[in-house]
């Protein structure tokens, strides 16, 4: 599903969003464009204030583009009000009706569609069963749990069967194992109603772990758009890799290019292959970036060489922080075997090999 | 020598001495300003009327079976009188349109406030509160200079061809109606706004969001989350209006008698006190009662979060 284009749900087209006017003028989403396949689930991923939540509420209708267009399978819907677009979405504060039981919650949508009593109640049936709530059908919002709010949420959304789900933060309020348990749900959730899924987090993990395709956004505008091990392995750009994962970073100088690949001189002499990010067409001077477990550190030499500075053991890898000699950090990360491996001393000299497909050339 | 037990029993007095000093003004206050003159009401209503007002010190239960009797001058036969029945069913008419108009007017009028920005808000609570501070007989002489019929409105229709004759809105129930509802919308604004500056407007979001048109999202989601306040607006604007006294004299011009109007009458020219007194308490009973049912009806299960 993920690399074979469909047709797709959401399209935006050069959307511009600005709040205020005049000197205090913001534009929150800098002409952004993006397409969302169907039944995919769709991560908007970046740090608070990056415009993801705008984009969200563009798409839901609870705001309305300054510029642009969004199209809903082909037609447009950005001048709609919410009430008329087939699009729910999972609040982050879940804004459950605190007046009405959770069966009333859920079948609310379908209410308000004028859909017959009797199909209300096997649909709101259905649903508690989806996110396992039969028993507490009668129960308020009130006298629920955080987690099961959550669920009832999901299911107030899913209830109406809306073409696209548009899920805000939904886990950010929930404990870390109950946000392990909610995350399984929803793969599952969104696997079994085959509904298309956009989903918002700051959560790096989050999205790498749920998502078909994520869109990293920073200061309004989408960075790179790919499946999550594009963007962990072929960032496009410095902000990407650095807000994925940990990344190191090198100054490099290009020898040769041909095609996707080049072959660059790092300060320490050292001459290794790297790709180059999509669209990126690089002069001279490069940033390469080496993810922590794509290199090695070796006693003896490598492509670089540095002092350990710092061994920190995480259970199942070791992080070695190195001292590079030009000055810079370097950290390397290794899988941990019992009773064996290489250990390494602070202060002790190391080599750090870089494998063939390990180092990446992006946008600065 | 006291013993331990006889000094604790003395702490212990004194403690309760403390304690009712302390609640003192609270309850001389409760038993002059209320439960007193009460009691003086209900005393009056079951005495015999002086000849030039005032009470005899007398039993009789005459004052109460006039209410809704009359006693025949020439026989001395009872008989059921309709006439205070009927202005008690204006009153009431009245003072539950009022309400319902006030809520009309104050409902958008408190959303429009607790949808401003923080900052703003003030002001806007501030302008409807000001006209509080003039004093309510000046306030009502002013709604008689803007409908009497060489008034504001008249004067401006007459002048723009609409009408060519003045339209007679002074002296009717329409002029007690638009005098009450000024006088007592800010009473029905203020605990609205107080509800609906708590109401949680994701929710709002949510409903639309479900297909929930903007009728359907006040009828449905707004207003059972304002109910506490809708309650209590409608008591603080019903309460005075059923017992207006000011507003239907002056607009009303004594011709369209109000209840207040009626037991005033029993006081001064009637010089019936009794009658005055036991008029005082009916209205009184009955206004509790419907609101302890009203209260109960409307505050069920639906409107406990608030």
């Amino acid at each position: 599903m993920p690399d074979t284009p469909g047709k797709n749900a959401i399209e935006v087209r050069g959307v511009r969003k600005v709040f205020g006017t005049g000197e205090a003028q913001v534009a929150a989403l800098d002409t952004v464009s993006v397409s969302i396949r169907e039944n995919e689930f769709f991560t908007l991923l970046g740090p608070s204030g990056c415009g993801k939540t705008t984009l969200l509420r563009l798409i839901a209708g609870f705001d309305f583009p300054s510029e642009g267009e969004i199209l809903l399978y082909g037609s447009d819907i950005a001048p709609l009000p919410p009430f008329k677009r087939p699009v729910n979405t999972v609040f982050q504060s879940y804004a459950l009706f605190p007046h009405m039981t959770v069966a009333q919650n859920i079948g609310f949508g379908l209410e308000m569609l004028g859909k017959p009593r009797a199909e209300i109640d096997a649909r709101v049936a259905e649903m508690l069963k989806l996110v396992r709530m039969e028993k507490l059908a009668k129960r308020r919002t009130s006298q629920i749990s955080g987690g099961q709010q959550q669920r009832v949420a999901l299911a107030r959304a899913l209830a109406p069967q809306p073409k696209v789900l548009l899920l805000d933060e939904p886990l950010s309020a929930l404990d870390y194992k109950l946000r392990k348990e909610m995350q399984i749900e929803l793969k599952r959730l969104q696997h079994e109603t085959g509904i298309t899924f956009i989903f918002v987090t700051h959560d790096q993990e989050e999205a790498l772990t749920m998502s078909d395709r994520i869109a990293v956004m920073s200061s309004g505008k989408i960075l790179q758009v790919g499946s999550p091990r594009d963007i962990y392995d072929r960032p496009a750009e410095r902000f990407v890799a650095d807000f994925i994962g940990e990344t190191n970073f090198l100054d490099a100088r290009i020898d040769s290019l041909d095609g996707g690949k080049a072959k660059v001189t790092l300060k320490s002499g050292a001459s290794i292959s790297a790709t180059v990010a999509d669209g990126f067409k690089p002069d001279g001077d490069a940033t390469v970036v080496i993810r922590p477990e794509h290199a090695k550190a070796v006693k003896g030499q490598g492509d670089i060489s540095g002092v350990v500075e710092n061994v920190v053991y995480f259970g199942t890898d070791t992080h070695v922080h190195i001292k590079l000699d030009d000055g810079e950090t370097f950290t390397v990360r290794q899988q941990n075997a019992r009773g064996a491996g290489a250990t390494f001393e602070r202060g002790e000299r190391v080599g750090v090999v870089i494998g063939d497909d390990a180092a990446q050339i992006l946008k600065d | 020598m006291a013993t331990a037990a006889e000094v604790e029993k003395l702490n212990e007095s004194r403690d309760v001495r403390k304690r009712w000093l302390l609640s003192a003004p609270a309850l001389t206050i409760i038993f002059l300003a209320a439960s007193g003159p009460l009691l003086i009401v209900l005393i009056y209503s079951f005495l015999t009327p002086g000849p030039y007002g005032d009470v005899v010190w007398k039993f009789s239960t005459e004052g109460w079976v006039s209410v809704l009797l009359e006693r025949d001058i020439f026989d001395d036969t009872l008989a059921f009188a309709s006439a205070h029945l009927t202005i008690f069913w204006r009153s009431l008419k009245l003072a539950l349109m009022a309400t319902v108009a006030t809520l009309i007017f104050g409902f958008p009028t408190a959303y429009f406030i607790a949808t401003r920005s923080e900052r703003t808000r003030d002001i806007w609570l501030f302008l409807i509160t000001i006209p509080f501070w003039t004093n309510l007989l000046i306030r009502t002489f002013a709604v008689l200079q803007v409908i009497r019929n060489e008034g504001i409105v008249n004067t401006a229709l007459i002048n723009l061809g609409i009408i060519d004759q003045p339209i007679q809105m002074l002296y009717t129930d329409f002029a007690i109606m638009v005098g009450m509802v000024y006088v007592y919308l800010p009473l029905m604004v203020l605990p609205l706004y107080a509800s609906m500056e708590k109401l949680d407007f994701r929710l709002v979001e949510a409903g639309y969001d479900l297909y929930a048109t903007r009728w359907q999202v006040l009828r449905r989601i707004i207003f059972p989350m304002v109910k506490p306040g809708v309650i209590a607006g409608s008591i603080l604007v019903f309460i005075p209006a059923i017992g207006a006294y000011v507003t239907p004299s002056v607009l009303g011009g004594g011709k369209n008698m109000m209840f207040a109007n009626l037991i005033e009458l029993q006081f001064g020219q009637g010089r019936n006190w009794p009658l005055g007194a036991a008029l005082s308490i009916t209205v009184m009973a009955i206004v509790m009662v419907a609101l302890l049912v009203y209260v109960r009806n409307t505050s069920g299960s639906d409107a406990r979060h608030g």
